[in-house]
């Protein structure tokens, strides 16, 4: 757990071999295919997990390999998951809330004609 | 974070041996290592930042379905894939470009800071050619927006009927519409058409909107204009499909002079064979009266995301192109490159929350 | 009075002062070599110049607004008028945005954190300090535009900016908003230079549990600074562009959500109350330490109380929104989750009277006010658990009752802390001894004011005195009478803090290296340090082991043995 700054013992930084910066950037046009290529399946209310799963892999690529997270300190990892996990717990609140209240302020005609 | 990146950069007036070490750090990989925790908890905030922005989404296309997938018609799926292409490429770029400073190659470092600084150059083109799409048909953030309403009344009357007609225009013709020309996606069905009249920009589309000025300016009322366009709208469906796609949107016919409005609209979507019935087509009288109302929100929350996104590419052009200058100047080697690694952290983010833009905006289901 | 001749005698560190005798005050001269300094003490010295004003601006606009109530009382003589009610209404505002976003929020951690903290690591600097440094520009060009709203504009939506009003009000909304905008990034910068800071430059043998107690409170408000401000920073833009473009999104007209911006507001600006208690918290835990001349009782249980609170912190922001029309589910959801927020909070009182007990504990001034703090965060903290339970928040909601519990944390508790940390760090900061006489009279004059303004609000509140009103009934008249009585005696107590402050400065006695025996490294080096904050690596050992420092009647401070040091770490190690 402790950092203290003697324990540098890993260098200045991972150099990453071309392969791997090619072989990712493959796999995320890959994936930007894929994500707008499954929009022309109707999967129904997936589609939009689909698409954010999808997005979740990419951002992880680059996360993972474009800024080294992988061979970086723990510790850069976990700000960037705990900056995500405040996200959702402030986005889950909040749509929770509106969710739960909305029926009583929505006028009648905003009923939906056809659902998305 | 350009101070940060300076900091990191701060030759410090310490008396060590190292030319980069700052002289309240001990060992150049300590100073490394704080620079990188420092740019992390920074971005840690623009997640945060951005994140306000991502729930304001989340809860409007939550509450309001319709009106998003309504509004996302505007949107050009294939520009917007073009951009993450773009924008994923001078992410490697980025990449690459540590890689050769780690390595002391200063030719290659330098070609790649440039290409990732174009990347940026044609994210905001791209951008740009958009934004213009948009404001060619009032489409603006706020007040100014053709679907703003106030007291219950368009604010923009004669704006109005052009919007919606652009909009159900495309929603009915979907990304073939407006996509074709430029996307260079394999999978376009429109992609030999010679005519692709909607595409934002081209000269082909203003003839199409000028020949839709006679409606707004035959019938005044906007109420009469409205109905009369949308009742407009069912005619392209048939024109597109033969018949009826979809019951409940299928109006009576319109009169001939209807017709003649929209010739372009017809002429130009009907070469367009549909290849996807996945989506659903939601058109301007789809919506209830008060969703109508709210259209304009879409297009608010739109402008604020890719704005504020916008933005922070300039600042990271910005940064990178400080970081070509000072590689220019031979300042980065094996021993120093911290402030591109950290510079590269940032442009990556912006990456990063691209990725998330995309699918939420332009892929819309 | 103290001939200091043997530097041995200073304090056991006799290479810690810098040849010549200078220090980081005099170490460079001229204006420029402070507007463009990269120390942190200098950034914290120029940064308690500006907050104090922000205080004394804050400040002065309560003593207006408690006149005002009072001249209410007495309505031949100063009646009520519209124009007089705009006022009230801009004076409160003012007050509340200035003291919230330029006091309160940055005095504990951009003052003395940024002062103390590098020294109590053992560093030279913090990890970034030309951030350090930019982060002070930022306040002060926020500063600049609440200046403006003082000066040019109004203000009149309460600090909260609540919509709609605060879309539609004429006054100056879009300035006020972009001022606390910019004083958000500085924020986010100290937090994140504090964060980097104490990562990556804790001294050799300093693992995380031998760090003062202060510095993991700085690094748990840290951060809530980074990951709460972001959000009142979209929320400000938020504001903005639906005042100047129009948007829409918190105008239920055109389909937004005004209850949206306060889980937008709230989601910062219940977090931020943490920002400005955690740190008075860590200084409590300090002085707790050094004036029982005692080990912390407790040490790993306040560190994590800390972490707990602020993680706990993000998780209660509906409390503030239980009668906005938030649901009833999300009412009840946050509701419990307050009441677990008492839970570490009374951990930390608890193992600071539980410190107490059996210690040797000396009633100099900071101790005073760390016992002021237990005696009005206790009353402030209990009356928080009555506003989190649902069916009384309802009935206390916007009444005096909730003006007082937060005054008893805002004030009563994070502002006696700030007091009694600024009076122990002086002798450091300044090197200056100040009167000790005076320094206890302002104290009970700003314990006994504080109560006096400030109790009979909760009973004002609980008859139904509401909140922000410029009017009331003849009934509460001699409540805001009092209560204005008392705020006379806490400001008369305050200024007599800052005559004192002053005074010592020019007819302070010398103040040795160590005054108070503690036992944390800024009390390794000289008063005040030199430049670079040591000139010898200072011994790293158990920060609350204070049994090396030995009294010197001679400087009247305590001297290091280092010996005496290295032999009680290890006998604590077996």
């Amino acid at each position: 757990m402790s950092h203290a700054h003697t324990n540098d013992d890993h260098g200045m930084g991972h150099v990453s071999p071309i392969w791997m910066l090619l072989g990712v950037f493959a796999l995320l046009i890959f994936f930007t295919v894929l994500t707008v290529a499954v929009t022309y399946v109707d999967l129904g209310p997936a589609n939009i997990w689909v698409a954010l799963a999808v997005a979740v892999v990419k951002g992880a690529l680059v996360g993972l390999y474009f800024m080294h997270l992988r061979y970086d300190s723990p510790f850069n990892s976990l700000i960037l998951v705990s900056a995500f996990l405040f996200l959702a717990v402030f986005i889950g609140l909040a749509l929770m809330d509106t969710g739960e209240y909305q029926s009583n302020i929505a006028p009648p005609d905003s009923v939906r004609p056809n659902s998305g | 974070m350009t101070s940060e990146n300076e900091h990191t950069g701060d030759t410090g007036h310490g008396d060590n041996h190292h030319p980069h070490l700052a002289h309240h750090f001990e060992t150049p990989a300590q100073q490394f290592e704080s620079g990188k925790l420092g740019m992390w908890v920074f971005l840690a905030t623009e997640i945060l930042m951005f994140g306000g922005l991502f729930c304001a989404y989340a809860i409007y296309r939550g509450n309001h379905q319709d009106v998003f997938l309504y509004g996302y018609g505007a949107l050009d799926k294939m520009w917007g894939a073009t951009n993450t292409v773009v924008l994923l490429a001078s992410s490697l770029t980025m990449a690459w470009a540590v890689r050769a400073a780690q390595k002391g190659q200063q030719k290659l470092l330098i070609g790649m800071l440039i290409a990732t600084f174009m990347g940026g150059v044609g994210f905001m083109v791209i951008k740009g050619v958009e934004y213009k799409a948009k404001w060619d048909h009032h489409l603006f953030p706020g007040t100014m927006n053709a679907f703003y309403y106030e007291g219950g009344q368009p604010k923009h009357p004669e704006a109005l009927p052009h919007a919606i007609e652009y909009i159900d225009g495309r929603n009915l013709g979907g990304e073939a519409h407006g996509g074709g020309g430029h996307a260079p996606a394999g999978h376009e069905p429109a992609e030999d058409s010679p005519q692709h009249e909607a595409v934002p920009g081209d000269d082909a589309h203003a003839a199409e909107h000028t020949s839709a000025e006679p409606a707004s300016a035959g019938v005044r009322a906007e109420q009469n204009a409205t109905a009369h366009l949308a009742s407009a709208s069912p005619v392209i469906v048939q024109a597109v499909y033969g018949a009826p796609a979809d019951v409940s949107t299928i109006k009576p016919p319109a009169s001939p002079a209807d017709m003649g409005v929209n010739d372009a609209v017809i002429d130009q979507a009907g070469e367009v064979s549909m290849p996807s019935a996945a989506h659903t087509q939601i058109l301007w009288n789809d919506l209830s009266s008060d969703q109508q109302k709210k259209v304009h929100l879409f297009f608010g929350i739109y402008f604020l995301m890719t704005g504020l996104h916008g933005l922070h590419v300039l600042i990271g052009m910005v940064l990178i192109a400080w970081l070509i200058l000072k590689a220019k100047k031979g300042t980065f080697g094996k021993d120093y490159f911290a402030p591109v690694d950290i510079g590269g952290l940032y442009w990556h983010l912006v990456d990063l929350i691209w990725i998330f833009l995309f699918p939420l905006l332009y892929l819309i289901h | 009075m103290s001939v200091i001749q043997d530097p041995v005698k200073v304090g056991g560190y006799g290479g810690q002062q810098e040849p010549g005798g200078t220090n980081y005050i005099n170490h460079s001269k001229g204006i420029m070599s402070w507007l463009l300094t990269l120390d942190h003490k200098r950034i914290g010295l120029m940064y308690m110049i500006a907050v104090l004003g922000a205080f004394l601006l804050g400040g002065s606009l309560a003593v207006v607004l408690r006149t005002m109530l009072f001249m209410r009382a007495a309505p031949d003589v100063a009646p009520m008028t519209p124009a007089a009610q705009d006022l009230y209404n801009q004076v409160f505002t003012l007050h509340g945005a200035v003291l919230v976003f330029m006091f309160i929020i940055p005095a504990v951690p951009a003052i003395l954190g940024n002062i103390v903290l590098p020294l109590m690591l053992g560093a030279k600097d913090v990890a970034f300090p030309r951030l350090n440094l930019l982060s002070w520009y930022c306040y002060m060009v926020g500063g600049a535009f609440f200046l403006f709203v003082l000066l040019n504009g109004r203000l009149d939506t309460g600090w909260t900016f609540y919509t709609p009003y605060s879309t539609s009000s004429t006054t100056s909304v879009t300035a006020a908003t972009l001022g606390a905008f910019v004083l958000g990034f500085s924020s986010i910068l100290t937090g994140l230079n504090f964060i980097a800071t104490i990562h990556m430059l804790r001294p050799a043998g300093m693992g995380w549990f031998r760090m003062p107690l202060f510095l993991w409170a700085l690094y748990a408000t840290s951060i809530i600074q980074v990951l709460a401000t972001p959000v009142l920073a979209i929320t400000l833009l938020l504001l903005a562009a639906e005042r100047v473009l129009g948007v829409g999104i918190f105008d239920p007209a055109m389909g937004g959500d005004p209850v949206l911006f306060q889980h937008f507001f709230w989601f910062y600006s219940h977090p931020a109350v943490y920002i400005m208690i955690l740190p008075a918290m860590g200084i409590i835990s300090e002085l707790m330490a050094t004036f029982c001349r005692r080990q912390i009782f407790g040490y790993s249980f306040i560190a994590f109380s800390s972490i707990a609170i602020a993680l706990l912190g993000f998780l209660v922001w509906g409390h503030h929104m239980f009668t906005s029309g938030q649901s009833a589910m999300t009412n009840a959801v946050f509701s419990l989750i307050t009441f677990s927020v008492a839970i570490p909070s009374a951990i930390k009182v608890f193992n600071w009277l539980a410190t107490m007990y059996k210690g040797s504990i000396s009633l100099a001034t900071p101790m005073l006010y760390a016992l002021a703090f237990i005696w009005l965060f206790t009353i402030g903290g209990l009356t928080g658990v009555f506003l989190g339970a649902l069916s009384l928040d309802i009935m206390a909601h916007d009444t005096y009752f909730v003006v007082a519990h937060f005054h008893y944390v805002m004030v009563g508790s994070m502002l006696t802390a700030f007091i009694g940390g600024m009076y122990y760090w002086w002798p450091k900061m300044f090197g200056k001894m100040y009167s000790e006489p005076v320094a206890k009279v302002a104290w009970f004059l700003i314990f006994v004011g504080f109560n006096l303004t400030f109790f009979i609000q909760f009973i004002a509140g609980s008859q139904g005195m509401p909140r922000r009103y410029a009017d009331f009934l003849p009934e509460f008249a001699w409540y805001h009478q009092f209560s204005t009585v008392g705020s006379y005696v806490l400001a008369i107590g305050l200024f007599l803090v800052l005559y004192n402050w002053v005074h010592s400065l020019f007819a302070g006695r010398k103040a040795p290296q160590n005054p108070w025996g503690g036992n944390t490294l800024e009390w390794h080096t000289s008063s005040p340090p030199p430049h670079e904050n040591f000139t010898e690596d200072p011994h790293v050992t158990d920060p609350y082991q204070m049994h090396a420092w030995d009294y010197d009647e001679s400087i009247d401070g305590y001297v290091y043995d280092k010996a005496k040091a290295i032999e009680l770490d290890q006998q604590s190690h077996h």
